[in-house]
């Protein structure tokens, strides 16, 4: 495959395989989670503008920090609702 | 300004997501083929360990400390990827049982002793037995003071100052190093362990040790006489009027 930089290539392969680990904890299941991964990425495959690519590597790195904060607070809030007696009553 | 060496205990319970199923004979939780991960109230610690070095506290060590089985190294990688410096693992055969608080906390006394350690956080308890009494009895053992369920953790010099929350307000304890805290949930937000942190985690010196080797009296104290579910809840009641509600609370014995 001709890609631009090979640089570039390997930030992507990065960050989707950081993706990847982390949808191994994604509440509806990996096998929903990987397919959509893949396809989110397969439709940005054309791209060849240098910009438009590095636009496309900080939405992922955006996503990555949301998924995050996501299993952060997902996590926070069981654990009040289980421990803390103010937050129950 | 005295060096800090931080010493974490963490411990590798059943995920807070999965719902516990007791076992046949009603004696414990069921733990074969379940999905295990760090204690929550562990990874507090861990993050406020590192969130001290990251104010540029002096914070020469962080070492983190787990016992139970072989699998319970993962959950040491993973306190190495969030920022511990190194790992040591007191393996515990399996088939001897859980651990009680008592015995945990001599451990980490003769690791706090032999490591010379000044600062121990704790998570103030595990979500798989809520003891709620391993720093506790550290601290008494050491004869430390502690600071419990903190949600705030302030250091200068040798003075620490602890925030935290009572019933109706907050509480503030200040007290010279040594000390023992345990974390409360509000303490911080603890990072993620980022595949390549986990990566970097790996070439981070992990030891492993033996019960024989540390030579800590871990005998049985406690017998768990019978473990259940708790009673299923039971659903809701519509009432079409107030003498209805009246007549439903009278029969239920609430009037």
């Amino acid at each position: 495959m001709a890609t631009p930089t090979p640089e570039l290539r390997h930030q992507v392969i990065r960050i989707y395989k950081e993706l990847l680990f982390l949808g191994r904890e994604y509440p509806l299941g990996y096998e929903y989670y990987r397919p959509r991964l893949h396809k989110a990425f397969a439709s940005q495959a054309s791209l060849r503008d240098e910009e438009k690519i590095k636009q496309g590597i900080k939405r992922a790195e955006f996503v990555k920090k949301e998924i995050e904060a996501l299993y952060y607070l997902k996590r926070y809030r069981t654990l009040r609702q289980r421990y803390d007696e103010m937050a129950s009553a | 300004m005295t060096s800090l060496k931080i010493l974490v205990p963490v411990k590798r319970v059943i995920d807070y997501a999965v719902k516990p199923r007791v076992n046949k004979t009603s004696t414990a939780i069921e733990t074969a083929n379940v999905k295990h991960s760090m204690n929550p109230f562990d990874e507090l610690s861990i993050e406020e360990a590192v969130r001290l070095r990251e104010r540029s506290l002096p914070v020469t060590d962080i070492l983190a400390f787990t016992a139970g089985p072989a699998k319970s190294s993962d959950v040491l990688r993973t306190a190495l990827a969030m920022g511990a410096d190194r790992g040591m693992h007191v393996v515990v055969d399996e088939k001897k049982g859980e651990l009680e608080p008592l015995g945990v906390a001599k451990l980490l006394q003769k690791v706090v002793m032999e490591e010379e350690r000044n600062v121990v956080i704790l998570g103030k308890q595990s979500i798989d037995d809520d003891a709620n009494q391993t720093g506790q009895m550290l601290a008494g053992l050491l004869n430390w003071p502690q600071a419990t369920q903190a949600s705030k953790v302030d250091i200068e010099d040798d003075t620490v100052t602890v925030t935290r929350e009572v019933d109706g307000g907050v509480e503030t304890l200040r007290a010279k190093l040594p000390i023992v805290i345990t974390t409360d949930l509000r303490l911080n937000e603890p990072r993620y362990a980022s595949l390549p942190n986990i990566m970097k985690a790996k070439k981070k010196p992990l030891v492993k040790k033996t019960m024989e080797e540390m030579g800590v009296d871990l005998g049985k104290r406690l017998q768990t006489v019978k473990v259940q579910e708790p009673p299923a809840r039971k659903g809701g009641e519509k009432v079409e009027d107030v003498d209805g509600m009246i007549r439903k609370l009278k029969e239920l014995g609430a009037l």
